[in-house]
């Protein structure tokens, strides 16, 4: 678990501070800055989509007209101008690409400096991988495979255009248009994402994995992603985000659905970590989430595992309604904020059938002078009999000028529900810092290796491939946290 | 090996090591004993490089180097090692990764290659049979809910993982019940080389029944007010502190 010290000194000294810190050159193609109806109207052209598309992009534009930036967060954050942003932005296709080898080697090598090689990946890993740069999907791999079983994993514009019935029947009914002003702004303008269904009975053979990257300067972003496990069906989803080092802030307003009918299951596992911002507060990415997953059918299942550490400010709270009866809710959460990061994440487990059940493990690690935040409600409906909830929410302060706060609701509308809620607050202790230090261990090591152990009831939850890389992750925010 | 000249430590500006002189060669074993309060405990912590210690005046030579020149990781890797009197719990950190990344650390630092898993199990199994310490135990987090004398069997298949030059057992045989404590002390006697070097500190003579030191120093009010042989031990045991003086 330990970090490997050359692997990070090697970081250091390509990129100073920011590990992903560098852009790739590629021809960008994008709309004029600003948002207006015609942008709308130039998006849904641009990717080809179906009336019915527009017409509820347009709806969610309208609506959003009227609607007003949430205030209710603990995050700070200067007025967004929201018209000083480019709202589409593709690379340049030369050709409807076919495989790899058509893809812009400028791209590549990004990936390649990820450490993520596709033709690594392709054969090591048995992932396949669809992937989303800036807003427009260069190249999907596997897809032939997961064919063979009817899976279908594409880009949302292609699901829009080859799959309209199914695009079209689960589209905004976990998150309709209205739900929240980012939300509302995504559905307006929302570029491209990932869709996937697994039908009825088919365990998906591999972990479905998006890699996210923002390239574009000053290109909201707004991925929408869309996954329906139709009934005895299985799917693990896994989400990875990485950004280059900018000085103005980016925002990125994405939306995430999942639907579970009877029987079926879906973990959706993120690592986010996009640009963070310098020392001094200076850049990075706003994100502001909406993450939600309906467990529609009878002994469904909707697992959240997500490993927080990128971003000025996050805001995410990917939660679950438990309609059928005996469905399963899970959020384990790892969020640190380091320097002036702010984060504000939790979920919501909204419990409405019977004997349904609930899970929240949120580890919150506050550095610098970092604000973390655990916001959760905890809902039992008047029909959720015998329903019940474990929650428990741990704090880890580094320093002396980090804050951590917990703010948890509690609604509970049936008496035969359960709901209990555990709390802690500890600081890495001195003592513990010598020990580690008297056995060898260098201050930065020594504190990942603590954040690790505090960590762990949630790294546990992620697949192999993501443990191994979140744990790094850990280890490289906190870098300069102490001493 | 080390080599401490005229030692004064004061710890929130109470003088605790008033003039302390101690020089331990290759492959020897010291004690210091010493009643509470004598700072004995400080010395440890000055040794090993624990924050919150004023060195007001003094040398100490660890091989080549001035100690106070190193942090105390580089201490560690160039070959000192603490048996805490208190060791640290550290939740959510297994044995197993914690044993496994601190002697690869200290390997690094000692320029030898680091161990794979394989390696690196074969052996802990073999120096964890020998201190007679459950596998089960090495598992679980780092001495979290480990019982006193756990902790201290843990502290020593630490020291023998992490092969020091000079190894301080902070009063590893406090709390420990006369099988354990036996245990320990085997550990130390394996461990004792032409090389290795061991700095006991302790409050009873009990302990050096088992463990036959070369030297034996009386620590009293931060000094050192007598040295000689094993038998200066049993005749503290005798007389007491108040009849050293």
């Amino acid at each position: 678990m330990s970090i490997d010290v050359e692997t990070k000194k090697t970081v250091k000294s390509i990129t100073k501070k920011y590990k992903y810190g560098f852009t790739t050159d590629v021809n960008s193609d994008r709309a004029p800055k600003g948002l207006n109806e015609d942008i709308v109207r130039l998006i849904s052209k641009k990717k080809k989509e179906p009336k019915w598309l527009l017409d509820w992009r347009l709806r969610a534009f309208e609506a959003w007209k009227k609607m007003k930036e949430p205030n209710w967060s603990m995050v700070k954050f200067p007025k967004i101008n929201y018209q000083d942003s480019y709202y589409y932005s593709a690379p340049k296709p030369k050709k409807k690409l076919k495989n790899l080898n058509e893809v812009d080697p400028a791209i590549l090598s990004t990936y390649e400096k990820l450490g993520i090689p596709l033709e690594e990946q392709k054969r090591l890993a048995g992932v396949a991988v669809d992937y989303v740069f800036d807003s427009t999907s260069v190249a999907t791999t596997f897809k032939d495979q997961l064919a063979k079983l009817g899976i279908i994993f594409c880009s949302f514009s292609e699901a829009a255009q080859s799959h309209p019935e199914l695009v079209k029947k689960y589209l905004g009914t976990v998150i309709p248009y209205t739900d929240n002003y980012f939300a509302t702004l995504n559905s307006a303008v929302f570029s491209d994402g990932s869709f996937v269904y697994i039908p009825p009975g088919v365990k998906c053979p591999m972990e479905l994995s998006t890699y996210f990257r923002i390239n574009a300067e000053n290109t909201g972003q707004f991925e929408r992603t869309l996954i329906i496990a139709d009934k005895d069906s299985y799917v693990s989803y896994l989400e990875g985000c990485t950004a280059p080092m900018r000085d103005e802030n980016q925002l990125h307003a994405a939306c995430v659905e999942l639907i579970t009918l009877d029987n079926a299951e879906i973990k959706y596992s993120t690592v986010q970590n996009w640009y963070p911002g310098d020392e001094k507060g200076k850049g990075g990415v706003y994100n502001f989430v909406t993450k939600r997953g309906a467990c529609r059918g009878n002994n469904s299942k909707i697992s959240w595992t997500q490993v927080e550490t990128g971003s000025a400010i996050t805001w995410k709270y990917p939660s679950c309604i438990l309609q059928g009866d005996n469905s399963v809710g899970e959020f384990y959460s790892v969020a640190i904020t380091n320097n002036f990061q702010q984060a504000d994440t939790g979920t919501k487990m909204i419990h409405l059938g019977k004997n349904t059940k609930s899970t929240i493990i949120s580890k919150g690690i506050s550095a610098g002078k970092g604000q973390n935040t655990y916001r959760g409600l905890v809902r039992m409906g008047p029909k959720a009999t015998d329903g019940r909830n474990f929650t428990q929410c741990d704090s880890l302060l580094i320093g002396d000028k980090c804050g951590a706060h917990t703010v948890p609701y509690i609604e509970v509308k049936n008496q035969s529900a359960k709901v209990e809620h555990e709390a802690t607050t500890s600081k890495i202790s001195d003592d513990q810092m010598f020990y580690c230090r008297q056995r060898g261990l260098d201050q930065e090591n020594a504190v990942s290796l603590i954040v690790n152990g505090f960590c762990k009831q949630v790294l546990k939850e992620l697949p192999m491939e993501f443990a191994v890389e979140a744990q790094k992750l850990l280890g490289i925010s906190l870098e300069g946290s102490v001493g | 090996m080390l080599k401490i000249e005229d030692l004064h430590v004061n710890v929130e500006n109470k003088k605790i090591l008033q003039g302390l002189d101690l020089e331990i060669a290759p492959g020897e074993i010291h004690a210091i004993m010493g009643p509470n309060g004598s700072g004995k405990s400080t010395l440890a912590n000055v040794l090993s490089g624990k924050d919150g210690y004023e060195v007001i005046k003094g040398k100490i030579t660890f091989f080549k180097n001035n100690l106070f020149d190193l942090e105390p990781e580089n201490r560690a890797g160039e070959g000192l090692f603490l048996a805490f009197q208190y060791p640290v719990e550290i939740p959510g950190v297994s044995g197993m990764n914690f044993l496994r990344t601190t002697m690869n650390a200290v390997r690094k630092h000692r320029k030898q290659k680091e161990l794979d898993g394989v390696n690196f199990l074969k052996i802990l199994r073999e120096k964890a049979k020998f201190i007679k310490m459950d596998e089960k135990l090495i598992k679980r987090s780092v001495n979290t809910g480990f019982s006193g004398g756990e902790k201290k069997r843990s502290e020593i298949l630490q020291m023998s993982l992490l092969e020091p030059k000079l190894a301080i057992l902070d009063e590893t045989d406090s709390g420990l019940d006369i099988d354990a404590l036996k245990t320990v002390a085997n550990g130390v006697n394996n461990l004792k080389n032409k090389d290795r070097s061991f700095l006991i500190i302790t409050h009873y003579q009990r302990l050096l029944n088992y463990i036959i030191p070369d030297k034996v120093h009386i620590l009293l009010k931060g000094k050192i007010i007598k040295s000689g042989d094993k038998n200066l031990a049993i005749e503290l045991e005798k007389k007491g502190y108040e009849g050293m003086k």
